[in-house]
């Protein structure tokens, strides 16, 4: 009998930036290191409203598990949040509490729009529901699928984790912010 | 489904008559369960006596609704009764004019009423008179329309992204 062979695990450690190393020293950007830092440690806020939720369950439980990816801490408080993740179909009677709960995360923050029914309204073309959250609030990443599996959950986070990591410092301060911002009414 | 029980059906319409002879527009066994229109009118008596009347005792509201007839230019409510001790259910419908449409509350005979006349309200529009807070639901509080009328659009009217020809039109 052929013995079974064991795939070699790797374990995840991520890379170094680029810099410049030496006997005992390491130096790059401070934009390098504070994004390296940032998209290591995004912590979600998860608005699920329906089956994009469930699935979401799935990506935090221990076989797909997202704390690999530096999101082990979910935090249900907007104002301790880098990431919120609006997974589910938005009523239009619940715009305003996304709103709300998008202008109380503290800056900088990301939004990722998980499923058909977050990204577009998917099925429900009905005057009740919010046809795609990117009519209320600014949306970084989009996540098709109806709901989309575990798999492409992750992959929009990793989608995300380049954005955080290659993010300015200076983004937020940027004029285009601002113009996107005036889009949203916010400030 | 229910068990036809022929002889209360034909007890309740008896009792209703004898009261109510007027008012009654039509009765029928529709499917399982017995269904009386009665009108406007006389729809909150009526519906007391379906109630307190010892031999009836319709005492659980299970569900009330609203109902748009365009061709007839009427809003309707139907109420569908439980008798808990009889065991059996009658269906009571009435019709109210779409230009004013006003029904008697609910409320004061089946507390349970009151949520669900709301969301008549809110759908409809219909207005019952009494209901101790007669505002929105379900819906957004600045809507203007009743959404379950039937020349009431109901794909969102937002969208400018859709090609109509794609869908038959």
């Amino acid at each position: 009998m052929a013995e079974k062979q064991n795939p070699i695990i790797k374990p995840t450690i991520t890379e170094a930036p680029e810099g410049i190393s030496g006997q005992g020293f390491f130096a790059t950007s401070i934009e390098k290191a504070v994004g390296l830092a940032r998209k290591n440690s995004l912590w979600p806020l998860p608005f699920a409203t329906s089956c994009c939720g469930i699935e979401f369950m799935a990506t935090m439980g221990s076989h797909y598990d997202l704390a690999r990816f530096g999101s082990e801490r979910l935090s249900f408080s907007p104002r301790q949040s880098d990431l919120l993740m609006v997974m589910g179909t938005v009523a239009k009677k619940m715009g305003p509490v996304l709103r709300e709960i998008y202008i109380q995360m503290a800056e900088p923050k990301w939004v990722i729009a998980v499923g058909a029914c977050a990204s577009s309204g998917g099925i429900f073309d009905t005057y009740s529901v919010l046809q795609g959250i990117d009519r209320i609030i600014p949306v970084d990443v989009y996540v098709p699928g109806c709901p989309p599996r575990p798999e492409q959950i992750i992959d929009g986070i990793i989608k995300i984790q380049e954005l955080v990591g290659n993010e300015s410092l200076r983004r937020r301060n940027s004029d285009e912010y601002e113009d996107l911002m005036k889009k949203y009414n916010m400030e | 489904m229910f068990k036809i029980n022929t002889e209360r059906n034909q007890l309740v319409i008896k009792k209703l008559s004898d009261k109510f002879l007027d008012a009654i527009v039509q009765h029928e066994v529709i499917a399982d369960m017995l269904c009386i229109t009665i009108a406007k009118e006389a729809i909150y008596p009526a519906l007391l006596f379906l109630r307190d009347d010892s031999d009836l005792k319709y005492d659980f509201l299970t569900t009330l609704c609203g109902m748009h007839y365009p061709e007839r230019e009427q809003l309707g409510v139907v109420y569908h009764l439980h008798s808990l001790t009889n065991n059996h259910y009658v269906r009571v419908k009435t019709a109210t004019e779409l230009s004013n449409p006003i029904l008697p509350t609910a409320t004061t005979i089946w507390p349970s009423a009151n949520w669900m006349e709301r969301e008549t309200f809110d759908f409809f529009g219909i207005q019952f008179q009494g209901h101790p807070n007669l505002v929105r639901i379900l819906n957004l509080d600045d809507m203007v329309d009743f959404p379950l009328r039937k020349e009431f659009p109901l794909e969102d009217q937002t969208r400018d992204d859709k090609d109509d020809s794609m869908f038959g039109r």
